[in-house]
């Protein structure tokens, strides 16, 4: 009887995840609300940067970095086609800043889950959700969304202005990758980002409660970092696929578990999936066995259209939560007619003073 | 809409769907600050150039084959997103400009960009600014906000204008209306009907006599129009045989003795002509070549030597006299050389009744006049004839086949569609308005809608449905599958 897994009944396609059971929309919608309703300005300012990498995505990336100047090996890991194939589901969150007002700064989050499905790709965007974060109730926001619908453990400390949209993008991603490990069931689970936890909008808790969840219900989570800081020997770790046959892992072994507050929750690998010049970093859950991570891996190939060793579903998942310029635009005309705020493009500073040596910021256009 | 550009007499503004703006209506931009007004017209509407669309459309695009799925809007925010795809950009040209309520013909003022107002302007309030209602209207039909457009007759009077469009865009339907509309007001109104189209002008649809029947008056060459050569001037016979029938000079002297001779007995019907020709002395080809021209003439049977059945034209012109009326000269079944012989004597007839001030000022219409009248005509006509008092009106689908010269001195023209840019290019060369204005509009008029341009409208132009009328459609196509 040991070791002995609880079949159960549930059907193997179990999607769409019911947003009912998310428990999302209307503690999110209150909370938009609530800090939209009471701005206190005239004017909105419009970004003047508006499609300036989401800051979600930097955040995501900001791993501490970890230099492995001693792995024992770097095991390569030719992968085969299996034959079992899996649902995919992959969830993103975007979200980007709108402008600034008198007293504080606008954003707006987005998110999607996108999962495949007989060969057929569905979505679930949620949102846009605009908010309006001011010094007076970035304190009120964070913690009703904690205490609504994510514990974060409370010495997880209130972010300035800047980064709180950042943080709110990263806690709605958790909150619907939870959805997903709660109502996936033997599937896939792709996040973009990933699996260290530790940070103060990532907690060990919570994304270890989101692992074992996923792990209870026979789904795997993979995590697909596009950027990684983890180097070996000065050298990023992606680069060390660069001659690798594809599909193959290249296994990292060594690496410390942990760095101060920060813990790795996955194993760490790199994923050249695909033949082309792009590979991946990918985390597969520690305490699922490692054959079974890589059977998912496996599965992957045979379940999911995969582009420069990049999962088509988690692509999808990023268009659909990414904000275009005109999405922009068409927020901010939202907010101003729904809230009664006059539009005033303020003088760039840079520009005035400047003039075409002023690049900074918006030299990285 | 907000004022995005100005660059010459081109203007764009920023429009949304909402504001339901089309090509060809007008909008007032008002500067409330400085109390004047620009009047543009619409000639164009585009999608505005909105960052990120491309990537928008791209990421809608994979939605609609293998990837479907729905959005979690509980704000509607995408209700604004899609109004910011949708948004447009008005091509507009400037027409005039409004101080103290008065109108001028300047374009050199520019508005505020932040401060003006734009609105769109009623046709009906457009057209009383400019001063189209003014006496003698012609209603041809309506606006696009229905209102009824009037022009004035004074606008055909001493006027060239131009009415072209593709064929079965209704033309001809207009020309009648013109028509008609000229003989509403006792004009006498001449028409060269190459396809018997105007014959019915004094019918009803339901058939009957309508209340034109007395006052049109169909003229069929070789049936009821038909002259003796008794009534003919030497001139107007010398056209015909030069210019319809290509006599040569001499052939030409010779005729001019023949003829003289002929005259000094009092002799002048057909066989006395025959005869003459016959016992000439003249050169044996001279001899041939009139007798040539003699049988064309004969056979044409416009000719005859009974004055009873021979038409005098003067005669013609005193039925209408009184209460106007058209004259419309059949030229269905008529042969091509037949065709020429009949408007040289028409045409010839008529500029020396003009030149003598025996009959009051004329206007004449000529459908595909390019078929019967001789090219030194055309400028004949619109210089030098229309001072004695024709006023022509060019009905045409071979806008190609008239000179440019013509277009440039057109007065107004009445522009249905065109699809072929060539056609566009030959007719935006009239002076009276910009040739993006012709090729934009132009290009998606309706059957039966058609762009106003120049005098008529006081170079504002206008597109307007033509109206119907209740006469009997003739020159149909007669079709084999029907």
């Amino acid at each position: 009887m040991i070791g002995q897994h609880n079949y159960t009944t549930t059907p193997t396609y179990n999607f769409p995840p019911q947003l009912d059971y998310l428990q999302l929309p209307q503690t999110f919608i209150e909370l938009s609300l609530n800090s939209m309703k009471n701005i206190e300005s005239n004017y909105l300012q419009p970004n003047q940067h508006p499609l300036t990498p989401p800051s979600t995505e930097q955040i995501a990336d900001a791993t501490p970095i970890m230099k492995i100047q001693h792995p024992s090996t770097i095991k390569m890991i030719p992968l085969e086609h299996n034959l079992d194939e899996k649902p995919v589901v992959a969830v993103d969150v975007s979200s980007i800043k709108i402008g600034e007002t008198e007293t504080g700064i606008l954003c707006a989050i987005r998110g999607a889950i996108v999962w495949k499905e007989k060969n057929r790709y569905k979505y679930q965007r949620i949102g846009p959700f605009p908010f309006h974060i001011t010094e007076q109730n970035k304190k009120e926001i964070h913690k009703l969304f904690r205490n609504n619908n994510f514990e974060i453990a409370e010495e997880g400390r209130t972010p300035n202005i800047a980064n709180i949209q950042a943080r709110m993008g990263n806690l709605l991603e958790r909150w619907l990758q939870l959805g997903i490990s709660c109502s996936a069931y033997g599937s896939i689970i792709l996040w973009d980002g990933s699996m260290t936890a530790g940070m103060a909008d990532c907690p060990v808790d919570d994304i270890s409660r989101l692992l074992e969840i996923a792990r209870n219900r026979l789904s795997t989570v993979l995590a697909f970092s596009k950027n990684t800081t983890l180097r070996f020997s000065g050298h990023k770790l992606t680069d060390y696929a660069e001659k690798a046959e594809p599909p193959c892992l290249l296994q990292i072994n060594g690496f410390p578990l942990s760095s101060g507050p920060v813990l790795l929750l996955g194993n760490v690998y790199v994923a050249k999936l695909t033949p082309g010049v792009c590979s991946f970093r990918l985390d597969i859950d520690r305490k699922v066995p490692r054959e079974r991570g890589i059977e998912a891996v496996q599965s992957l190939l045979r379940s999911d259209l995969l582009i420069q060793s990049y999962p088509e579903t988690l692509r999808l998942a990023h268009i659909f939560s990414t904000f275009t310029a005109t999405e922009v635009i068409g927020i901010q005309r939202f907010i101003a007619q729904q809230y009664g705020l006059k539009i005033v493009t303020r003088p760039n500073v840079r520009r005035l003073l400047f003039g075409p040596f002023g690049k900074g910021a918006e030299g990285y256009q | 809409m907000r004022l995005y550009k100005k660059e010459g007499n081109t203007l764009q503004i920023l429009s949304f769907p909402n504001d339901e703006v089309e090509k060809g209506d007008y909008l007032l931009v008002e500067d409330t600050n400085v109390k004047r007004k620009l009047i543009t017209q619409v000639i164009d509407v585009q999608f505005a150039s909105v960052p990120g669309l491309l990537e928008e459309l791209l990421r809608d695009s994979t939605t609609e084959e293998q990837i479907y799925g729905e959005n979690f809007d509980p704000l509607g925010v995408s209700s604004h997103i899609n109004h910011i795809q949708d948004a447009r950009m008005l091509i507009c040209k400037i027409r005039g400009t409004m101080l103290n309520d008065r109108l001028h013909v300047n374009s050199s003022w520019l508005p505020s960009r932040s401060k003006s107002g734009i609105t769109k302007i009623p046709f009906n309030s457009l057209l009383a600014q400019v001063g189209c209602n003014e006496g003698l209207p012609i209603n041809i039909g309506e606006t696009k906000d229905d209102s009824p457009l009037n022009i004035t007759a004074h606008d055909l009077d001493g006027r060239l204008n131009i009415i072209t469009g593709k064929k079965g865009t209704g033309k001809s339907h207009l020309s009648k209306l013109l028509v008609l509309g000229l003989v509403d007001y006792k004009a006498t109104v001449v028409v060269l009907d190459l396809n018997g189209e105007y014959t019915g002008l004094g019918l009803s649809a339901k058939g009957g006599g309508n209340q034109y029947s007395d006052r049109v008056h169909v003229l069929t060459p070789g049936a009821n129009f038909r002259v003796s050569l008794s009534k003919m001037d030497l001139g107007v016979m010398l056209k015909i045989l030069v210019h319809a029938l290509a006599l040569p000079g001499t052939s030409t002297r010779e005729f001019k003795h023949i003829w003289k001779s002929l005259s000094r007995q009092g002799k002048f019907s057909l066989q006395d002509l025959g005869d003459a020709i016959r016992k000439s002395a003249c050169n044996m080809h001279v001899r041939d070549a009139l007798f040539s021209r003699y049988y064309s003439l004969v056979n044409s049977g416009f000719f005859t030597d009974n004055d009873e059945e021979a038409t005098g034209f003067e005669k013609l012109f005193e039925k209408t006299k009184k209460d106007g009326g058209a004259l419309v000269i059949n030229l269905k079944d008529v042969s091509s050389v037949d065709r020429q012989i009949v408007l040289e004597y028409t045409l010839g007839n008529l500029v020396k009744l003009l030149g003598q001030w025996k009959i009051k000022s004329v206007f004449l219409f000529a459908e595909e006049a390019h078929l019967y009248l001789r090219e030194t005509y055309w400028e004949d006509i619109v210089t030098r004839m229309r001072h004695f008092g024709l006023f022509t009106n060019f009905v045409t689908n071979q806008p190609d086949t008239i000179k440019e010269n013509i277009y440039r001195q057109a007065d107004s023209i009445f522009l249905f569609n065109f699809t072929n840019e060539r056609d566009l290019e030959t007719v935006s060369k009239a002076a009276r308005v910009d040739a993006e204005t012709v090729k934009s509009i132009a290009q998606e008029l309706p059957p039966h809608h058609c762009l106003l341009i120049g005098n008529a409208v006081k170079d504002f132009p206008v597109m307007v449905k033509v109206r119907a009328l209740d006469i009997k459609t003739m020159g149909q196509t007669r079709l084999f599958f029907a």
